[in-house]
């Protein structure tokens, strides 16, 4: 077990979440900096995925360090039946930080328990993602300037999208302001609500993507809602298109207002809000290369001497 | 009074007496204890009536002492269970059961995609809720009633 380990957003504190951000924000400035001269590092992803893999094997890139690893889990030993323990414990021999992602939840708790080398989660299963959390931070804090005393409004799934859970997690140091904005069968569960009841956070939940939710906030925050998660199809068919954003829903909306998406986005933003100064997803997916070369100098006990 | 019911099922002379478990706990008590185990007189009873619980089952295992976290282990499914330590007829020791912050090993996580469903390795539960027994799955987050919960 190493304590530098990342494997969910709860792991670590207000300041290191601050001092993250801090560093996101130098990476950002000054990208290519070869700190990472003579690490190896590897990307495990025993489910595929496009952008977090690239993010990442970018970042240690531009870091000076080199990657080994796999994306396709088909063409590795737990094909044949190796557990998972056996393959992290081989892979800590050869590197110095492993990524890792896995469609089991729990698998990266799991793996930074059997070695001594840092683990950093990319998501495993439906659980956690804190990358992703780190990189949605940085969007906000970027933005807004501050993190402090925000109203955020959570739009689509909020009762199987991770990264609102994780997000609402961590935003509990910074006195937000929640809306959700979902139908019945996707509103956020009961135990993120209490988790808000218990620590003081302020939410309102709406069924209405409405002009006064709109209106009043700093940051929306868009998720898929997905077909496969409804039991009737004909609830889907109702709701699919009532949770849109449409450009013009956007025109009394505050100067501050930015759009945040975690992406794939299928048709819950329309095309027609890509060219609004407001729309900030695209932005924000770049920002996941900050979030994680400070992640993984974090990692790796890297300091920065700036 | 009730000492004379205990009696009427069997005597015990030295040995553990878990009483005042819910009737519809007994059986996943029995299993906890790992009692299929035992080479020693066992007594077991059931939908006995209890002023306290309505009706209520009771444990006896002659010339046995269990290991404490042993018996913590039924606080998972009956908080209210009471033991006994017998020695020559006598009652010695009376104690509650007392619920452990972490349960390992025991408690099967009810979510398939769980890592330790998948895994050659122990599971692990935190409680996160005392008044009502709930417990959480360390490895993905589960969370599950303890009552509900489905011994390994």
């Amino acid at each position: 077990m190493n304590s530098n380990s990342l494997v969910s957003i709860s792991d670590i504190s207000k300041d290191e979440i601050l001092g993250l951000l801090e560093q996101a924000r130098y990476f950002e400035e000054n990208p290519n900096h070869k700190i990472l001269d003579g690490k190896v590092v590897a990307t495990l992803f025993f489910e595929p995925s496009t952008r977090t893999r690239l993010s990442f094997e970018t970042a240690v890139n531009r870091l000076g360090g080199r990657v080994i690893g796999f994306s396709d889990a088909s063409t590795t030993s737990s094909s044949k039946g190796e557990t998972l323990k056996d393959t992290i414990k081989m892979v800590s021999n050869y590197v110095d930080l492993i990524i890792m992602r896995h469609y089991l939840e729990g698998a990266a708790r799991y793996a930074s328990e059997v070695t001594d080398t840092p683990v950093i989660n990319a998501g495993d299963g439906a659980n956690q993602h804190p990358t992703q959390t780190m990189l949605d931070l940085y969007s906000i804090y970027k933005t807004q300037g501050t993190l402090e005393n925000l109203t955020i409004t959570m739009v689509g799934d909020l009762k199987y999208g991770r990264t609102v859970h994780s997000l609402l997690m961590a935003m509990q140091y910074f006195n937000p302001t929640f809306r959700f904005v979902a139908c019945k069968e996707l509103e956020m569960p009961a135990e993120y609500k209490d988790f808000c009841d218990k620590n003081g956070i302020k939410y309102t939940e709406h069924t209405d993507f409405s002009a006064d939710v709109i209106n009043s906030s700093d940051i929306i925050y868009m998720t898929r809602v997905q077909r496969e998660r409804f039991t009737d199809i004909m609830e889907y068919e109702r709701v699919k298109n009532l949770y849109t954003l449409h450009n013009a829903m956007l025109d009394n909306s505050r100067d501050n207002l930015r759009i945040l998406h975690p992406l794939p986005r299928v048709n819950e933003i329309d095309y027609d809000v890509d060219d609004n100064p407001k729309a900030y997803y695209f932005q924000q997916a770049q920002n996941g290369l900050y979030a994680r070369q400070a992640i993984i100098c974090k990692a790796l006990g890297i300091e920065i001497n700036k | 009074m009730s000492n004379k019911k205990e009696l009427a099922v069997a005597a015990l002379q030295n040995g553990t007496v878990i009483d005042h478990i819910p009737s519809s706990m007994l059986f996943k008590a029995v299993k906890l204890l790992g009692i299929a185990q035992l080479h020693s007189h066992v007594t077991i009873g059931n939908n006995l009536s209890s002023s306290k619980l309505g009706t209520k089952g009771i444990i006896k295992v002659a010339d046995v002492n269990f290991p404490e976290a042993t018996l913590n282990r039924i606080a998972l499914i009956a908080p209210t269970a009471k033991v006994n330590v017998i020695r020559d007829f006598e009652v010695v020791e009376k104690h509650d059961v007392v619920l452990p912050d972490t349960i390992i090993g025991l408690v099967k996580c009810s979510n398939p995609k769980c890592i330790t469903n998948n895994e050659p390795m122990k599971t692990r539960f935190e409680v996160i809720d005392r008044s009502d027994v709930t417990i959480r799955c360390h490895y993905c987050g589960h969370s599950v009633k303890s009552k509900d919960a489905v011994i390994e």
